[in-house]
């Protein structure tokens, strides 16, 4: 049996101002009939550029240098124009990353699935959108000749990932190629989506490519793995022998640093600072207590507010970390804001060590700000360009007069030591840093006050999983150092299972489910939780370690 | 203030948008970021080395050189010229453009470039006016707008809009009607013209550093707002500024010249650019000198300022 | 639809008013005085009647409170009178009669020749694979726009009129005294346009929608002109709204340039005697075309953007 697709030696890489990068740099695979086969690294692996290289469209700059593509026995690797043009489509497939921008906004849905048969002149007219119709009923969209006349727009991201899914495969290619299919969407959606797309692919047999910087979907969802790293595939095996034994060192990496519902938690089993109470010891007041907290936004042309957030109470004992759980839209980041009062609550108390700080304004509330930091989600926005790390680190002393110069200076190499990055940093600015070295000036910036509270806004998710491991880490032997407490704010239950205490589970702006981490993971009272839990990836078959 | 709630209300109720933003933020190994992953250190620090190269280009010295001969003929005319712009020698009327005469002589034997180098005066004079007007109310106007927010800002946005609807020529001939004749009201009525785009950039930089991730962490981090609005707000901002006002001295030069060529400006015999294209129009069949060139000298220091303007965009995007 | 259109409407009034409050706090309250103008013009007698300068005054409501002239003069505007001028006692919208006709054959003229050369410029350019080329012909509109108006009818005049005598100088004789005028006001709108539109289309390129288009199958020609113009063309229908409404302010230049009897004639009179109920008066027909061609345009929207109506009740 021949392959699918078979992939040799090949080279891609980007010319630039600055000369040639090369991104791809000598990759061999091979694809079989029916089979799923995922391409898995982190950003910089090239693995995007190996995608494109086989459907033939690398951005402008973009160029093969080497090897060959076969696609069967049809070497595809220098065909262009028309005859690429009838490859794609008919032979090759492709499901987008992002859903939310990767249908036309102008075309009905119907005929942006249709216009795959027209081109390759499978079918027209209205044989064309019958068989469109047909198609969205096979990728299990409800009601498919109402959503063929609708546009994009009207459609949830989940119909339209499925959209997209039926449009890959709706002229029947024998290769689909998948790029990050699910990782725009949330994760209750995403396994709905990738659940259809399974069923999809083995009524037709069609083959997989599935690109993905997530081992856990990788693993519930292929046959075989391949992993690259600095454009090079250092290992290749099937999906269950790369988990359970993996080779390469770089594999072994990444594998621990998946955060998993199973491995082993950051924090001690033993109760956090503030649950036990040693004798003698002078009990700590919270470091958080929020009650009854309410957030309505008035929307335009509307008599009834929208309520984000509804009724929200929990405590954070001094020195613990208290999880914040939820989707986008749950009212999670919101509710945070309160906590810090960034945002004012329509009604309801926030107390900060003890203290009712709700009506605290102008310099009293600035006061306050010195005891209560944030870490943002997004590392590349939150640190002004134009400022030096030192500058950056040292902005909180400044505003609050402390020390002289020579002593700012001083606490922040101490603070740069702290999150473990070189002095040499100090007079770096944040476009020369790594996500990462980002994330952690960010760190040493809310550091720098000493504060009690430190609320962590999806600290970690803009980073790639090796360095999303390594912040929370820093953050948790910080955590113990320093005696901080953590509202750590996520919509990543793994993450969350690694590093909080306790956890409240937010839905639609209320907590559905609060409790200690182990026991809320372990018995899921409430059926969002039990969902949320079950669309984790990683417990399938393949079940990281 | 509105603007604030609206934006936390689209991030947390509207999942289309906070979709997109974690689609940006969240996903570094998305088919974008994969693609410009490995070449991102690289663009880094192109961003720097390309802006010391922009300033390198033989079209941007160029311009900064016809800049500089143009501010050298309006500050010091008689460096660049001896012959006196307004008495004319009627044996050598309607020369053509020659050694004795670069630009030829007009019709009652005038040296027509050094009507066009003492012209220079009076136009850029016309031009700063008018670009400073535009400039220090726009950018008052939008800055206040952006950073008060709420009921003002809808007020001032609303007035800014029907400005900008009303178009710069337009406006500039009403109050050209209600004010009179000359170079300095001319100037004035350029200026006010240009208001309205100036309040727009300003508060839409404005906005946009404001609602700015690390403008909250300064906020967060117990700066005051004096503090946050010099140290970060101003600087983050002013890049666009200083571009649109570059590009605004063309955009006046040409507004400028237009309305002295109606007629607005200067009386005859005084020079002035657009007056003196305006004086040889009824020579179109005899002197082609007399409209060609000063058209030439006005056209030069327009694309002068757009093509530094263009450096300067690009430098600070590239700062970004 | 029938929503979107009442708003539409009732913003295109709002509109119309403030043009018109803007003009009057322009040419009602900046110091400068009609009368004592019309009276003594070019400031060079040394004795005005006073009583003629009253009763003047008085005849043209100049007396009043400035907001009782405010309130009468919108009143009499949305009635249909847009004012009388001073020179020539006249109504504004009589003496319009001949002129409307004349700028809006210019206009038409030029628009026509802008889209199509605006269009035809930017979609060749972003289609163009070849880097240099695509740079060539885009590196164009930046130059037109940075030619004064005046002069470039100056110079189409020397070469084409006087130089080759393929067409008149001046005046409003049939299509071929049209061909220079609308030429130059054409030009640097159509660069407008093809800037617009050459940054759209190069935008909506870099979307995903038009990668997955093009990994259906679908060519480059098919997908730039049935996927990304569509997407592209919202930006630059605006534009072509604004440049209608500005055609009264390029017609000024214009027709003085090639002596052509118009609008923008009439105005550039009335400002140099400073009639000022008559700049008044034209600058409030020239809103009047504004509003309607935006209110056009505005309903074309939604049939290029099925978005735009159904917004409001997706984003709630």
């Amino acid at each position: 049996m021949t392959a699918v697709l078979t992939i040799e030696g090949l080279r891609a890489g980007y010319r630039t101002r600055d000369g040639f990068t090369e991104a791809v740099q000598g990759v061999d695979l091979e694809l079989g009939a029916g089979e799923v086969l995922a391409v898995v690294g982190e950003s910089g692996s090239g693995k995007s550029t190996l995608a494109q290289s086989v459907i033939g469209l690398l951005p402008g700059n973009g160029v093969v240098t080497g090897g060959r593509i076969l696609l069967g026995d049809r070497d595809i690797t220098a065909l262009g124009g028309r005859a690429m043009d009838q490859v794609r489509g008919a032979q090759i497939g492709l499901v987008p990353q992002d859903p939310g921008v990767s249908l036309n906004p102008v075309h009905r849905v119907g005929r942006q699935i249709a216009e795959v048969l027209k081109v390759h002149r499978l079918a027209r007219g209205e044989a064309a959108l019958a068989r469109a119709v047909e198609i969205l009923a096979s990728v299990g969209i409800p009601d498919p000749e109402v959503r063929a006349r609708q546009y994009p727009h009207e459609l949830s991201g989940g119909l339209r990932q499925r959209v997209l899914i039926g449009m890959a495969l709706a002229a029947r290619p024998p290769l689909v190629i998948a790029d990050e299919p699910t990782s725009a969407l949330d994760v209750t959606v995403q396994r709905v989506v990738l659940d259809h797309f399974a069923r999809v692919i083995a009524e037709t047999g069609t083959s997989v490519l599935f690109i993905t910087h997530d081992l856990a979907v990788a693993a519930d969802r292929a046959d075989r793995i391949v992993v690259m790293q600095g454009g090079r595939i250092v290992e290749t095996g099937h999906a269950r022998q790369v988990l359970t034994d993996p080779q390469h060192e770089y594999t072994r990496v990444l594998l621990a640093a998946a955060p998993s519902l199973t491995g082993t938690r950051l924090i001690g089993t033993s109760p956090a600072p503030g649950e036990r109470t040693p004798s003698g010891a002078v009990e700590r007041e919270p470091a958080l207590e929020v009650s009854d907290l309410v957030k309505d936004f008035p929307l335009p042309g509307r008599r009834e507010p929208l309520r984000a957030v509804d009724a929200v109470s929990f405590t954070i004992p001094a020195g613990s970390t208290f999880a914040l759980v939820g989707e986008s839209g749950s009212g999670k980041s919101t509710t945070a804001r309160m906590a810090t009062l960034l945002e004012r609550p329509t009604s309801g108390q926030v107390r900060i060590a003890g203290r009712d700080v709700t009506g605290l304004r102008g310099e009293a509330l600035r006061q306050l700000r010195a005891s209560v930091q944030v870490v943002y989600q997004n590392p590349y926005a939150s640190l002004d360009p134009r400022f030096s790390v030192e500058r950056i680190i040292a902005e909180p002393l400044r505003a609050f007069r402390v020390g002289s110069s020579s002593d700012r200076a001083a606490r922040v190499a101490e603070l740069l030591d702290q999150v473990a990055l070189p002095a040499s940093m100090a007079s770096r600015r944040p476009a020369e840093l790594s996500g990462g070295q980002r994330q952690r000036v960010a760190i040493a910036r809310a550091l720098a006050l000493r504060p009690d509270l430190v609320v962590l806004d999806e600290p970690v998710s803009a980073l790639d999983v090796s360095v999303q491991q390594q912040i929370l880490e820093l953050l948790v032997d910080l955590q113990t150092e320093l005696g901080l407490s953590y509202l750590f704010i996520s919509h990543d239950l793994a993450v969350v299972r690694q590093v909080s205490n306790t956890v409240g589970v937010m839905w639609k702006g209320r907590i559905v489910e609060a409790g200690a981490t182990q026991a809320l993971f372990d018995d899921p009272q409430h059926e969002y939780t039990r969902e949320l839990l079950e669309a984790i990836p990683g417990r399938g078959a393949g079940a990281v370690p | 203030m509105s603007d604030i709630v609206t934006v936390s209300a689209a991030e947390e109720g509207n999942v289309g948008a906070s979709g997109a933003a974690g689609a940006a933020g969240a996903e570094p190994t998305r088919g974008t970021g994969g693609r410009s992953g490995p070449a991102e250190p690289s663009l880094r620090r192109r961003a720097g080395s390309g802006a010391v190269a922009a300033f390198l280009r033989p079209g941007l010295i160029l311009s900064v050189l016809v800049l500089l001969v143009v501010i050298g003929w309006a500050l010091v005319p008689t460096w660049f010229t001896s012959v006196d712009p307004l008495t004319g020698v009627p044996a050598e009327k309607f020369t053509p453009p020659g050694a004795a005469h670069w630009f030829g002589t007009d019709e009652t034997g005038r040296d027509l470039y050094a009507r066009t180098v003492h012209g220079a005066g009076l136009s850029l004079q016309a031009t700063v006016i008018a670009v400073a007007i535009a400039m220090f109310v726009g950018t008052t106007i939008g800055m206040v707008s952006g950073f008060v927010g709420g009921v003002v800002d809808d007020v001032l946005m609303r007035v800014v809009d029907v400005l900008l609807a009303i178009p710069g020529l337009l406006l500039s001939l009403m109050i050209v009607a209600a004010l009179g004749f000359g170079t300095t009201k001319v100037a004035i009525a350029v200026g006010v013209a240009g208001i309205a785009s100036f309040a727009r950039v300003a508060r839409g930089e404005v906005l946009r550093v404001r609602n700015a991730p690390y403008v909250e962490a300064a906020f967060a981090s117990g700066v005051r707002w004096p503090g946050v609005l010099a140290r970060h707000v101003l600087p983050n901002s002013a890049g666009p500024l200083v571009s649109l006002a570059t590009l605004d001295f063309g955009t006046a030069i040409l507004s400028v010249s237009a309305l002295s060529f109606l007629g607005y400006g200067e009386m005859p015999p005084t020079p002035e650019w657009g007056v003196l294209i305006s004086d040889g129009r009824n020579y179109l069949a005899s002197a082609w000198w007399l409209t060609t060139l000063p058209g030439l000298v006005i056209v030069a220091v327009v694309l002068a300022f757009n093509r530094i303007s263009r450096a300067l965009s690009a430098w600070s995007g590239g700062e970004r | 639809m029938g929503l979107y259109l009442l708003r539409r409407l009732g913003q295109a009034a709002v509109v119309l008013w403030a043009a018109f409050t803007v003009s009057f706090v322009i040419l009602y309250m900046l110091p400068g005085d009609p009368v004592a103008i019309m009276l003594n013009p070019g400031g060079q007698a040394t004795y005005v009647d006073p009583e003629a300068e009253a009763a003047l005054r008085a005849e043209l409501g100049f007396d009043k409170p400035l907001i009782e002239q405010y309130f009468t003069r919108l009143i009499a505007a949305v009635q249909g009178d847009f004012g009388t001028s001073i020179r020539t006692g006249e109504p504004v919208l009589n003496s319009l009669g001949g002129a409307l006709p004349e700028t809006l054959k210019l206009a038409g003229a030029s628009l026509l020749l802008a889209i199509t050369l605006g269009m035809a410029l930017a979609l060749t350019a972003t289609f163009m694979r070849a880097k240099w080329l695509r740079e060539a012909l885009l590196s164009l509109p930046p130059l037109a726009i940075s030619l004064p108006g005046f002069w470039v009818g100056l110079m189409l005049l020397q070469v084409f009129s006087f130089g080759l005598g393929w067409f008149p100088a001046f005046g409003n004789d049939g299509v071929a005294s049209l061909v220079l005028p609308a030429i130059t006001l054409g030009v640097p709108t159509g660069a407008v346009v093809a800037q617009v539109l050459a940054n759209s289309l190069g935008a909506t390129w870099r979307q995903p929608f038009v990668e997955v288009a093009r990994a259906k199958g679908v060519s480059r020609l098919r997908t730039h002109l049935v996927h990304v113009l569509r997407n592209a063309a919202i930006p630059s229908l605006t534009i072509v709204g604004l440049i209608v409404g500005s055609s009264l302010a390029g017609a000024v230049v214009v027709e003085t340039v090639y002596s052509r009897s118009g609008v923008g004639r009439l105005l550039q009179g009335a400002v140099a005697e400073q009639d000022i109920p008559m700049v008044q008066g034209l600058v409030l027909v020239s809103a009047v075309a504004f509003v309607v061609v935006n209110l056009l345009v505005d309903l074309t929207y939604p049939l290029v953007d099925p978005r735009i109506t159904t917004r409001r009740r997706v984003g709630a």
